[in-house]
C-alpha cells in the first residue's frame, strides 16, 4: 500500500522480464495485451453460456496441467515419459482415499490435494531416481514409464474384492472409486463446495494461469535453460560441469506433480476415478495433447491440449472408437509434417507475417 | 516319486514363462538391436497374427498353417508400415516410438470397429497329460519348443545365410554396406518386416491360449519391454539370457502370488538393472569378453 508507484512499476517490469525469454514463444506488449483478452475472454465466459458447457470446460481445463508437466518432461527436458497417467491415477486415487476417510470438514479436502500430488510427486521421485541415475537411453524411458503405468492399471483393476480397501474405502477394481467428495472451501456462513459449475470454473481457471506463469519464469531461468541444454546435447551440457540427472529428474518430479494435480481436479470434478482412465489409451492422449500443439512451448502446448480436447470430444459423437483412430492418425500425420507441432508451425508464420519471428 | 513331480513343475512354469518372454519380446527385439527403433505397435502386430491365425483356421486351414499366415500377414504389414512411416523417422528414435503409438492406437480401434468387441476363438489343441497327480497342457509344450527353435532359427539365419550378413553389416556401418552395393533401405524393411512377422508368429501361437480381443495386444507388451529392457540390444547375448533371468523371478512369484505379482516382479526387477546394468545384459556380456 505504502509502496512508491515507481518502485512497484519497476517491479511489475522485472517480473514480465522474468516470464519471456528464449525458451517461450511470445513476448513484448503485443503478446501480453493478447493474453489479457484471453483472460478477460475466459472470465467472461461462464456469463455467456450455460452450466453444463461451463463444467464441460472445467473438465478441458483439468487435462491441460497433465499437458503442461509433459511439455516441461518431454518438450524442454528432452525425456518421453508415458507415465504421466500412472501419476494422475495415484493422485485421484490417493485423495479418493484421503477424503473418504476422513472427510470434508474444516477444508481438508484442499489438503488432501496437497497430500495427493505430493505422493505423486515422491513416487515420480522415486522412480525417476533409479531411471535418471541408471542413465537409460531417452527409448527406454519412455517404455519403462509405459510397463510402470500398465502394470499400476493392472493391480488397480483387479482390487474388486472386499479386502481391497483403505481404511472405510474400498478401491473397487475396474469399476473404480466413486462418492469422495468434490474440493470444499470452508467460508463464512457456510462451506463453499465446489460442484463442476462457475465457482469451480474460476478457482481452476486462476490455477491454470499460476500454473502457466509459473512454468513461463522456471523454463525461462536458469533451471529452464540448462534443461533445454541437455535436451539439445546431453554430454555437452554434463562437460559444462552440470549434472544432467539432477535436472532431468527435477523436471520428471514436477511435471509427475502437474499431473497429479490434473488428477486430483478430475476426480474431484466427477467425483470418480477408475483405473481404465491410466490404460495404454488414457496414457496415449497426453502424448497426443502435447505433440499436435508443439511440446517445446508452454502456449502452444496449453492452445493444442484445448484445440484437440476439443476435436476429440465432438468426434465422440460418432463413437469413441472413431474419435480414437482420428487421434492416432492425427498424431501419426503430425510426426510425419510437423514435427514440432501444428500450432507452433502456425505461430511461426503468424510471427513470420508480423515480421517479428517468434522464438528463436 | 513327489519331488520329482514338483521338479517338474517348477521346470514346466519355467518353460512357460520363458517361452512367454522369448516369444513377446523376439520381434521387438530384432527390430531395436539391428534398427534402434522401439515399435510400440509391437502388441498390435501380435494381435493382427493372432487374428489371422483364428480366421485362417475356421476356413479349414490347419493350424500350423494358420499361425504361419498369421506370421507372414503381419510381416507384410510391417514391411508397408516401414515404408509409409518409420523410414522417414530413423534420424529421430524418440518420434518412432510416437508414431508407432499412433498406429498401435489406430489398430486396435480400428479392429473394434471393423471386427467388434470381441471374437470366438479356437480351442487349445492337444489336450492335456498327467504327471504326479498333477495335470499340464500339452500345447504349453509345443510353445516352449516353438522358442527355442524361434531362437535357433534366428541365430542361423542372421549367421548362416547372405541376408543375415547383409543385414548385419547394414546395422554396423550403414553408408560403408552402402558403398558396397547393399540396398540397405530394402534392408530396413526386410528387417522391420521379420520383426513384425515374428510378434504374428507369436500371436498366432497363443491365439489358440487367449481371449480374442482387439486390446490383447497389451498382453505381451510389457513382458516384451521388460525383457528388452533388460536384454540390451543383442538378440542372442541380450534377450535370450534375460528371458531366462526374468522367467524364474516370473515364474516363482507367478506360482506362490498370481499373474499379477508376477508382472509387478518383472518391472521392479527391471527398474533394480536398469540402475545396475545400464546397458542391458548383452552390454555387460560383451564388456566383459572385450
Amino acid at each position: 500500500m505504502t509502496t512508491p508507484r515507481r518502485t512497484s512499476t519497476g517491479s511489475f517490469r522485472r517480473l514480465l522480464g522474468r516470464l519471456e525469454g528464449p525458451q517461450t514463444m511470445g513476448r513484448g506488449k503485443g503478446f501480453w495485451a493478447g493474453f489479457v483478452v484471453v483472460l478477460i475472454a475466459a472470465c467472461g465466459y461462464p456469463l455467456t453460456t450455460d452450466g453444463y458447457t461451463v463444467g464441460n470446460t472445467v473438465y478441458f481445463f483439468n487435462w491441460v496441467f497433465m499437458a503442461l508437466g509433459l511439455s516441461l518432461i518431454w518438450g524442454y527436458g528432452g525425456a518421453l515419459s508415458f507415465g504421466q497417467t500412472a501419476f494422475f491415477g495415484l493422485a485421484g486415487y490417493a485423495y479418493g482415499i484421503l477424503t473418504i476417510n476422513f472427510g470434508d470438514a474444516y477444508g481438508f479436502t484442499i489438503l488432501a490435494t496437497l497430500i495427493a500430488v505430493a505422493v505423486a510427486a515422491a513416487f515420480s521421485a522415486m522412480l525417476g531416481y533409479f531411471l535418471f541415475f541408471g542413465r537409460i537411453s531417452g527409448v527406454f524411458l519412455g517404455i519403462v514409464t509405459l510397463s510402470v503405468t500398465l502394470v499400476f492399471e493392472r493391480f488397480m483393476a483387479q482390487t474388486a474384492g472386499p479386502e481391497w480397501k483403505v481404511g472405510a474405502a474400498r478401491l473397487n477394481g475396474f469399476n473404480g472409486m466413486s462418492g469422495m467428495p468434490p474440493l470444499t472451501i470452508p467460508w463464512p456462513g457456510g462451506d463453499l463446495v465446489l460442484y463442476p459449475d462457475i465457482q469451480l470454473y474460476y478457482i481452476t481457471l486462476a490455477l491454470l494461469v499460476i500454473v502457466y506463469l509459473g512454468l513461463r519464469i522456471l523454463v525461462n531461468s536458469r533451471f529452464g535453460n540448462v534443461l533445454v541444454a541437455i535436451r539439445e546435447n546431453p554430454e555437452r551440457a554434463e562437460m559444462l560441469g552440470y549434472d544432467v540427472r539432477k535436472y532431468q529428474l527435477g523436471a520428471f518430479v514436477i511435471g509427475a506433480a502437474l499431473a497429479g494435480l490434473s488428477g486430483v481436479l478430475y476426480t474431484t470434478w466427477g467425483q470418480y476415478i477408475t483405473p481404465s482412465s491410466m490404460g495404454i489409451t488414457a496414457a496415449a492422449l497426453p502424448i497426443i495433447w502435447v505433440a499436435v500443439g508443439g511440446r517445446s512451448d508452454l502456449t502452444a502446448t496449453v492452445i493444442g491440449t484445448l484445440v484437440v480436447l476439443a476435436v476429440f470430444q465432438a468426434l465422440t459423437i460418432y463413437g469413441s472408437q472413431y474419435a480414437l483412430v482420428v487421434m492416432g492418425a492425427f498424431l501419426v500425420v503430425t510426426v510425419l509434417i510437423a514435427p514440432e507441432g501444428v500450432i507452433m508451425l502456425i505461430a511461426r508464420r503468424i510471427g513470420r507475417l508480423l515480421g517479428r519471428g517468434g522464438k528463436a | 516319486m513327489d519331488a520329482l513331480g514338483a521338479i517338474f513343475a517348477s521346470l514346466y512354469q519355467f518353460g512357460d514363462a520363458f517361452a512367454f518372454l522369448v516369444l513377446s519380446a523376439c520381434g521387438l527385439a530384432i527390430i531395436f538391436g539391428m534398427m534402434g527403433v522401439i515399435n510400440l505397435a509391437h502388441g498390435e502386430f501380435i494381435m493382427c497374427g493372432a487374428y489371422v491365425t483364428v480366421m485362417a483356421n475356421r476356413a479349414g486351414l490347419p493350424l500350423p498353417v494358420a499361425v504361419l499366415a498369421g506370421a507372414v500377414v503381419a510381416g507384410a504389414i510391417g514391411v508397408l508400415v516401414e515404408r509409409l512411416v518409420i523410414r522417414h523417422l530413423y534420424a529421430r528414435p524418440l518420434d518412432t516410438i510416437v508414431a508407432t503409438w499412433g498406429i498401435s492406437l489406430i489398430a486396435t480401434q480400428g479392429t473394434l470397429i471393423v471386427l467388434g468387441s470381441t471374437m470366438t476363438g479356437v480351442g487349445t489343441p492337444l489336450g492335456s497329460f498327467e504327471l504326479a497327480g498333477n495335470s499340464y497342457s500339452t500345447y504349453r509344450l509345443v510353445l516352449m519348443g516353438s522358442a527355442v527353435a524361434v531362437l535357433v532359427l534366428l541365430y542361423l539365419f542372421f549367421n548362416k545365410t547372405r541376408f543375415g550378413v547383409l543385414a548385419r553389416a547394414t546395422i554396423q556401418v550403414p553408408h560403408m554396406a552402402e558403398a558396397l552395393g547393399v540396398d540397405t533401405r530394402l534392408i530396413y524393411a526386410m528387417t522391420f518386416g521379420i520383426g513384425a512377422g515374428l510378434a504374428g508368429l507369436t500371436g498366432g501361437l497363443y491365439a489358440p491360449t487367449m481371449t480374442m480381443v482387439p486390446t490383447m495386444g497389451t498382453t505381451f507388451i510389457m513382458e516384451a519391454f521388460v525383457t528388452v529392457v533388460v536384454g540390451g540390444a543383442d538378440v542372442f547375448l541380450g534377450t535370450a539370457p534375460a528371458a531366462a533371468a526374468l522367467a524364474i523371478v516370473k515364474a516363482s512369484l507367478t506360482s506362490w502370488y498370481g499373474q499379477l505379482f508376477g508382472q509387478i516382479g518383472l518391472l521392479i526387477a527391471v527398474i533394480l538393472v536398469i540402475r545396475l546394468l545400464p546397458r542391458g545384459v548383452s552390454g555387460f556380456l560383451l564388456r566383459e569378453r572385450a
